[in-house]
């Protein structure tokens, strides 16, 4: 059947409704990569001349070394913390039904909607007065309760998904509770598990507002560290490091997807 | 007529079967899901061997009293003994027992020889020994060859019997299915039941199986237990349930019935007779006993077990023939008649010339043999 010129012009007006919606949404990570690419040190645009000196200098500036390394630790302690606490919240919350249990799920899971900085702030408080402000642990502490919800949820619903018959099965050949745990519960939530510290790791990685307030010259993250250099310096390695920054952030996405499949684990499958 | 046995004291003398030959008993088993009650003191024997059905619709505990032979959670109230060891508290893992699940449950992770090899590793089976089990399990199960497949890898009826053999290898006190078969295709369903019974018979495993397929029931079970409400309604061999229905619940559930209105003419011994027109027919009596004569009863009646005559003969009663449903091996009349209780009264034919001897439209007298009909107290 021939599509009228009314539903061609809808049709067009659909797809040029998406094409400005997409083209918003990359607009800043285009600005930031073409001004990455420029040659002159003032943050201009369009830039008139092209050059990779500014991903020279970012990667050979002191401070971003040393934040991309504090980030790096910071990033592994906290995610790893997270993973395990998240993990046998999640299997609690999953396994028992006990007093109090959305109170304590609501806990765990506020840090969605109070502000970094008020977290950032209260564990500053909180490591003055016992005087841990210089060092590590507290940067840590704070990104565990920050990523500590997404480590659930991910747990979680990789719990939910899990059919309970593997493991009745496991049972009924015979193998205790520790061994159905480790050679089939394990294994099947390998992927929500992985997922689950990778998601923890980028948002730690990532994390700005909260780090701002908990960490010290010596212990800061990329993130703190940027935010220092910009408020001294306007050159466009800083467009140079996001640029390096997305693409590692993605490149790991979609690793995770292609081995993982991400898209299991953010979906209830089906409810016991 | 002449062989006609108490159905209720049939069910009393087979669900008590002498101990030693015991191999699973529930005692007065109750079981609660909150305000639910799942199980109200059920009692049952599956002696050693035997194939025993757990037969009803949905909700009626069937399921529940096959996880509670399985230890997935404990009874509220009896004893359940496997192998005359009291279990109640005794975990699934120790129980010894083989569990077939609905979907299966392969462990995905694993192939096909490693899920197999699963009960024996945890046993602590040495690996020569282990490997020549698994190798005559799959022989037994005729998926030699396949050893290295992941269960995403094989067909429906494949997997199941992955799990069959899974279940078999570790020599299981009792094997428990819970209703394996539902999905599957028709076709394969019948030949994997076939199989099933089979292997059974060659191991002499004791089997329960839980079932809402009441065909199913009918063609496996040595025995089976009609349940329903969370109570055992029959127990009997599948010629009993089929022929001799202690209740209205299981003459409906298991085969299809007629019900025709009928009289009580009066009690003799075990048998009694009720009138339905000019007819007579005997029936068990115990299903009747405290109600009065001339009362008005239901006579179920199995659809092979009604006869069409020509209208003008003296006859139980009489209709007007409405379908007919030509079904390959016999032909399935239906008959509109005053006499029935509900719908219309099914005759089953096994030549297809009834097709032609009574058109739709026709006039037919339906007489009624004198065996196999049971008939309960209007109410």
């Amino acid at each position: 059947m021939p599509r009228s010129t009314y539903q061609l012009g809808l049709g067009f007006v659909g797809k040029l409704a998406v094409l400005l919606i997409l083209g918003f949404l990359v607009l800043p990570v285009a600005v930031v990569t073409i001004a990455a690419f420029n040659d002159r040190a003032i943050l201009s645009f369009p830039p008139q001349a092209w050059s990779l000196r500014w991903f020279a200098k970012a990667i050979a500036y002191q401070d971003f070394r040393d934040g991309f390394r504090n980030g790096l630790i910071v990033t592994a302690w906290s995610s790893t913390i997270a993973l395990l606490v998240g993990a046998m919240f999640a299997f609690a919350l999953d396994r028992y039904r006990f007093r109090f249990s959305k109170l304590i799920e609501a806990i765990l899971l506020s840090p969605l909607v109070i502000p970094h900085f008020t977290v950032g702030l209260g564990f500053l408080i909180l490591a003055a007065q016992i005087g841990w402000t210089s060092g590590y642990a507290v940067v840590v502490f704070c990104h565990v309760v920050l990523v500590l919800p997404f480590v659930i949820r991910s747990v979680y619903v990789s719990l939910r998904n899990l059919d309970q018959s593997y493991e009745l099965a496991a049972a009924s050949l015979g193998a205790p509770p520790l061994r159905v745990l480790l050679t089939v519960t394990l294994p099947l939530l390998l992927p929500g598990l992985v997922s689950g510290w990778l998601f923890a790791a980028i948002l730690s990685f990532n994390e700005f507002t909260a780090s701002l307030f908990v960490t010290a010259q010596r212990t800061q993250t990329l993130p703190v560290a940027m935010y220092n250099y910009v408020r001294e310096y306007a050159d466009p390695s800083m467009a140079a490091l996001s640029v390096m920054y997305i693409v590692g952030t993605a490149a790991l996405i979609i690793f995770a997807n292609a081995f993982l499949g991400l898209g299991k684990v953010l979906n209830i499958e089906h409810t016991r | 007529m002449n062989i006609l046995a108490d159905t209720s004291a049939a069910a009393q003398t087979s669900g008590f079967a002498a101990g030693d030959d015991v191999a699973v008993r529930f005692d007065s088993v109750t079981k609660r899901f909150g305000e639910a009650v799942a199980l109200r003191e059920v009692s049952l024997s599956v002696r050693r061997g035997e194939f025993m059905t757990l037969l009803g619709p949905s909700g009626c505990g069937k399921t529940t009293l096959l996880n509670l032979a399985a230890g997935f959670f404990s009874p509220d109230g009896g004893d359940i003994r496997i192998g005359g060891e009291r279990v109640n508290d005794v975990p699934t893992y120790k129980r010894e027992i083989g569990m077939m699940f609905q979907n299966y449950a392969l462990f995905p992770h694993m192939s096909l020889a490693d899920n197999i090899a699963y009960g024996l590793k945890v046993r602590r089976v040495p690996k020569k020994e282990r490997d020549r089990r698994v190798e005559e399990v799959l022989a037994l199960v005729r998926l030699t060859g396949l050893e290295g497949r992941k269960p995403r890898q094989l067909s429906g009826g494949q997997q199941q019997r992955v799990a069959l053999a899974r279940a078999l290898v570790i020599n299981p006190t009792v094997l428990l299915l819970d209703e394996p078969f539902s999905a599957l295709d028709k076709n394969l369903r019948a030949s994997m039941q076939v199989e099933l019974r089979e292997i059974q018979r060659k191991l002499k495993v004791t089997t329960i199986f839980v079932t809402h397929d009441q065909g199913e029931a009918l063609s496996l079970s040595d025995r089976l237990a009609v349940m329903s409400e969370g109570c055992i309604r029959q127990l009997g061999t599948p010629e009993e349930i089929y022929r001799r229905p202690c209740d209205r619940f299981v003459a409906s559930f298991v085969g299809d019935a007629n019900v025709l209105r009928g009289t009580l003419d009066g009690l003799d011994g075990a048998h009694a007779v009720v009138a339905v027109g000019v007819a007579r027919v005997k029936v068990p009596a115990s299903p009747l006993r405290g109600v009065a004569a001339s009362a008005p009863v239901d006579l179920f009646v199995r659809p092979e077990q009604l006869q069409m005559v020509d209208a003008d003969e003296p006859c139980a009663t009489s209709g007007t023939v409405a379908a007919q449903v030509y079904q390959g091996g016999h032909v399935d009349l239906y008959i509109d008649c005053a006499e029935s209780v509900r719908d219309r009264l099914l005759v089953r034919s096994a030549g297809h010339d009834a097709m032609t001897r009574w058109p739709i439209g026709a006039q037919v007298g339906i007489s009624i043999g004198d065996d196999d009909a049971v008939a309960f107290a209007t109410g």
